[in-house]
């Protein structure tokens, strides 16, 4: 039997089931909607559970579940490691966010990644401490800067409203997921166009090891999927 | 697998070898306060170190190495010359990216360490002989780098002082110093920022930002950098064979770029003072970048002792001058120190008995 994990709430659910409905699958909660249970339709050995799509890419990696459904971002934020754990298998089209670095808009001298670059660095010297970037994805955050070689400026740690801090001065930038780009604009931030960390989606992600079993080929046939090359 | 019995036995043996040498053992804690770390090493160490909390003391550090805590112990109470040897855990993150290697490195391990604060011009030669010496029944390969030519070099370029300064400051980010001396060596038309409504917010001030905009504005403070320097950059960046051939060509390359000069008599010096300990500057790896690739707090030589045959391993011996790391943790008192470790685990896997 394969376990199919999907969000358990919201447009990434109902997404997901429209997804799998136009691919000849029916997945439906049973009982209220507010019972976390649900059944599938339409083919052989695949069962459903609906939970919190941030614990998908741990219960993957896992093998607690064999497939799922869960953002590009959360697989890479939450698994270090990610590709020796799972294997996306189709990106999903829908749930489009990206995780992107943004400034206050009034900083009119910042227009690229060098120019924060060198803002980070004249403010550390200014301030005598590393300018402060507010984020809860810290992994992809530091592995973009690492990588595009920014220096002097440090992380501070942030689960929600995170748009706040810089008027809050608790940080002077920001990183985080947007899809239209709004709350930003609304917190006087702007993007900064050569800071796109990852353009997340929803994906459907399988176990390393399940993708070797002919049961997760199967499904990927009926899906119409390619088959995958482990 | 070597048992950890066996690898504290190696390291306690190193020990005494740099007891032997003069130093005095010391124990630092294995908590250490995060916020030195984090200002020192930046957001790098968050992915290297353990950090955790603790109720009272705020964000903690397992041990990332002993430097920090030795020069930290020596700043408030040593006298000079000090010499200083310690063994004991450290313990590092390895979080390899998006796939996870098949031999992943240990999370903990044992350093044996040295550490010199001297101003005796001979220091760097006595730390780099007796890590010689106790190494040698390793065959290991050593390298040698020097961060006082690289950044002698770039501190005489007809640039700007602040331009010298930025190339100074980003001389370990490789992709970002070619990019500023690019930009430096064109004719950069003035930037124009484009006035905008947004309300001002953050901590960072206008004042800052107005500062900044008429910097650029105002264009480059002087002609470009004529291509020729970027070229003899290139050429010093890349000196790299036995150490008394890469000190002929580093002579040659003075000639072109004057301000190297001393450095280079510098290392010419170290390099007799190692001579003069017994040892055969020919079979010295020279390498000018060397020290580019190391922590961002070595200002002057940099060495390491690889076994050639485990290009997977990381050195089994590393260190250097670190004079800027005093000035940064000494609140502007600064003291000459070099020093370096040995990875006793990785010495016991080669079993070849050192000291």
């Amino acid at each position: 039997m394969l376990k199919l994990g999907l969000p358990s709430k919201g447009r990434l659910m109902e997404q997901s089931f429209d997804w799998f409905a136009g691919r000849g699958i029916r997945l439906s909660r049973s009982g209220s909607d507010r019972e976390y249970a649900a059944r599938a339709e339409g083919v052989e050995g695949l069962s459903l559970v609906l939970l919190s799509a941030g614990e998908i890419p741990r219960e993957l990696a896992a093998g607690r579940i064999h497939l799922g459904v869960t953002g590009s971002d959360l697989i890479r934020e939450k698994l270090a490691g990610w590709r020796s754990d799972v294997v996306e298998l189709a990106p999903m089209g829908f749930g489009h966010a990206d995780l992107v670095l943004a400034v206050p808009a009034c900083w009119r001298d910042c227009e690229t990644l060098d120019d924060f670059a060198s803002i980070a660095r004249d403010f550390r010297a200014a301030h005598g401490f590393r300018l402060r970037i507010a984020t809860k994805y810290h992994r992809l955050v530091r592995a973009f800067l690492s990588e595009h070689e920014v220096a002097d400026y440090q992380l501070v740690d942030s689960q929600g409203a995170t748009e706040g801090t810089v008027a809050n001065l608790t940080a002077e930038a920001i990183a985080d997921i947007t899809s239209t780009g709004e709350t930003l604009r609304a917190n006087h931030l702007k993007i900064l166009p050569d800071a796109v960390i990852h353009e997340s989606q929803a994906t459907l992600v399988a176990n390393r090891r399940a993708v070797e079993t002919g049961a997760t080929a199967e499904l990927a046939a009926h899906l119409g999927l390619p088959p995958h090359v482990a | 697998m070597i048992p950890r019995t066996a690898k504290s036995a190696v390291g306690r043996r190193i020990l005494d070898a740099f007891r032997a040498a003069g130093a005095v053992e010391v124990a630092p804690d294995i908590l250490l306060p995060a916020d030195t770390l984090l200002d020192l090493y930046g957001e790098d160490i968050r992915a290297r170190a353990y950090l955790t909390t603790d109720p009272i003391r705020g964000e903690v550090a397992l041990r990332p190495d002993f430097t920090v805590p030795v020069v930290e112990m020596h700043m408030a109470q040593g006298a000079e010359p000090a010499r200083y040897c310690y063994l004991g855990e450290v313990f590092r993150k390895q979080d390899h990216g998006d796939t996870r290697p098949a031999h992943p490195r240990d999370n903990e391990y044992l350093q044996a360490g040295f550490e010199l604060f001297s101003r005796a011009p001979d220091a760097d030669a006595e730390v780099f002989a007796l890590f010689h010496g106790i190494l040698a029944p390793c065959r290991l390969s050593a390298t040698m780098g020097d961060m006082d030519l690289l950044l002698d070099a770039v501190a005489g370029l007809p640039l700007s002082a602040p331009r010298r300064a930025l190339l100074a400051h980003h001389i370990w980010r490789p992709g970002r110093f070619e990019r500023l001396l690019d930009r430096f060596s064109a004719v950069e038309p003035p930037r124009h920022f484009a006035i905008n409504g947004a309300p001002w917010t953050g901590l960072r001030s206008e004042a800052e930002m107005e500062a900044r905009i008429s910097r650029l504005e105002a264009g480059a403070e002087g002609p470009p950098l004529d291509p020729a320097w970027r070229t003899r950059l290139h050429r010093l960046f890349s000196v790299a064979g036995p150490a008394p051939t890469a000190l002929d060509e580093l002579r040659i390359l003075a000639d072109h770029i004057p301000a190297i000069a001393e450095a280079v008599e510098r290392l010419s010096a170290r390099l007799n003072a190692i001579a003069a300990r017994g040892i055969d500057p020919a079979a010295i790896r020279f390498d000018a970048s060397h020290g580019r690739h190391t922590m961002e707090y070595y200002d002057g030589m940099t060495f390491s002792f690889t076994a050639e045959g485990r290009p997977d391993w990381p050195p089994v011996a590393s260190g250097g001058r670190y004079d800027a790391l005093t000035r940064v943790l000494g609140q502007g008192e600064a003291i000459p120190a070099v020093g370096g470790i040995i990875r006793p685990g990785l010495v016991a896997e080669l079993e070849c008995a050192p000291c």
